[in-house]
């Protein structure tokens, strides 16, 4: 694990808006070593906006926000070449982040066959595990998971399971935004809903 | 951090850069394809008259190069912000200025050398004496940075904008006046003088671009 701080994931009395729109209010969250939180709630909730704003990449209307320790954001945008091979797409990360054993983490996510294809080949479910591969080659403390399961097979949405359990008995903390159920044990969940605005305009 | 990213960002443009496997394409070869195809143009359109040519050929080239520069911007920022590669760098901890300092001196080296290099078939091309090479190539050096720098705060700027490609060309053009009037001027007068003038707005755009560009894909976000 990176960093010597023990990784938190800290929200308070937090807002979020998209556009000009309010999406949530009032919302807290810490969690630390060890623990995971599970993020429900409807399209268009918030879930994205909440996770960017924790990652700091968007700024928070009221409250404060941050994360402690490094953080490996997950999303829809796996942040991969599409022209280059899975292979050297990957490299450039892993060599970034100084992954200690790259080639452990593709036998992991059974990427092995696919280093030679390029990204723009690979199925929904190929790429979401590459990006889960460059996440898990990061070996951040701090994870914020942006739907991990969607476009995933059975075996594969067991195995995200199976990460994040792994991740958070290494003492890492977690924050996933999921519409599928997530087999780990001693999820907290957090529906965005509970601190949802109804029709209100910007003050 | 920044070796490995510079590292990156050249083989968007250069494919056979970074270990991209056919990466940019023909990124970095069409900008100076069409620069050497204006200058093999112009003496059809205008006729083989050598003295013409000689007189108006470094304008041309100065033309040329600056809608070279045009034809990169619609895949320098757009395309690394869809694909989500700014915001695994920020999490890292690199800043938006760094990352688009290194984009811009990728931007310029795929197709300012090149430029400075394909200079020598055009001036041939265009019949231009050794003087008006030599203030031409020196030109292009101090020029080319400064529309690489516009260049890319263009880019930043147009990022979220949907025919931001198309735009972009278009904006260029005004902003790269200066550029051109000082770096053909020269040429009139047979004069290195005002090439000064083109390093000086060079040098002043590209400690600029960081930040505006910054600035601008922060925005975007």
């Amino acid at each position: 694990m990176q960093g010597s701080e023990s990784p938190r994931i800290f929200a308070h009395d937090l807002a979020c808006r998209r556009g000009d729109r309010v999406l949530f209010r009032r919302l807290s969250l810490d969690l630390g070593p060890g623990t995971a939180c599970h993020v429900t709630g409807a399209n268009g909730s918030g879930k994205t906006t909440l996770i960017r704003t924790l990652a700091g990449l968007t700024p928070p209307l009221t409250g404060t926000a941050r994360c402690e320790g490094a953080v490996g954001l997950f999303d829809e945008r796996i942040g991969l070449d599409p022209e280059r091979t899975l292979g050297t797409a990957l490299d450039f990360w892993f060599a970034l982040d100084g992954a200690s054993d790259p080639s452990a983490v593709l036998e992991r996510l059974c990427l092995s066959t696919l280093v030679d294809v390029p990204v723009r080949y690979l199925s929904t479910g190929q790429r979401k595990r590459a990006g889960l591969a460059r996440l898990l080659g990061q070996n951040a403390p701090v994870w914020l998971l942006d739907e991990p399961l969607s476009g995933l097979d059975t075996a594969s949405q067991a195995l995200v399971s199976k990460l994040i359990a792994e991740h958070l008995d290494n003492q890492g903390t977690a924050l996933i935004a999921s519409h599928q159920a997530l087999d780990v044990p001693g999820l907290e969940t957090l529906a965005i809903e509970d601190f949802a605005v109804r029709e209100e305009a910007l003050p | 951090m920044i070796g490995w990213t510079l590292r990156r960002d050249l083989g968007l443009f250069f494919p056979f850069a970074g270990g991209a496997n056919g990466g940019g394409g023909a990124g970095a070869a069409l900008p100076v394809i069409f620069f050497v195809a204006v200058a093999m143009l112009y003496p059809f359109a205008v006729g083989p008259d050598a003295a013409t040519l000689a007189r108006t050929g470094g304008g041309v080239v100065w033309i040329a190069a600056l809608l070279a520069a045009i034809l990169p911007l619609d895949r320098l920022v757009t395309r690394d912000i869809e694909l989500g590669h700014f915001d695994q760098l920020r999490l890292r901890g690199m800043s938006e200025e760094a990352m688009m300092a290194v984009r811009m001196l990728a931007h310029w080296l795929s197709f300012g050398p090149p430029l400075i290099l394909a200079a020598f078939p055009a001036a041939a091309l265009l019949q231009l004496d050794g003087p008006t090479l030599h203030l031409v190539l020196i030109g292009l050096l101090a020029g080319t940075p400064g529309l690489a720098a516009i260049g890319l705060i263009i880019a930043a700027l147009t990022a979220s904008l949907r025919s931001g490609a198309a735009l972009s060309g278009l904006l260029l053009i005004p902003l790269a006046l200066p550029i051109l009037i000082f770096g053909a001027g020269a040429l009139a007068r047979q004069d290195e003088a005002s090439l000064g003038f083109v390093a000086a707005i060079s040098l002043g755009l590209v400690a600029l671009a960081p930040f505006a560009a910054g600035a601008a894909i922060r925005a975007v976000r």
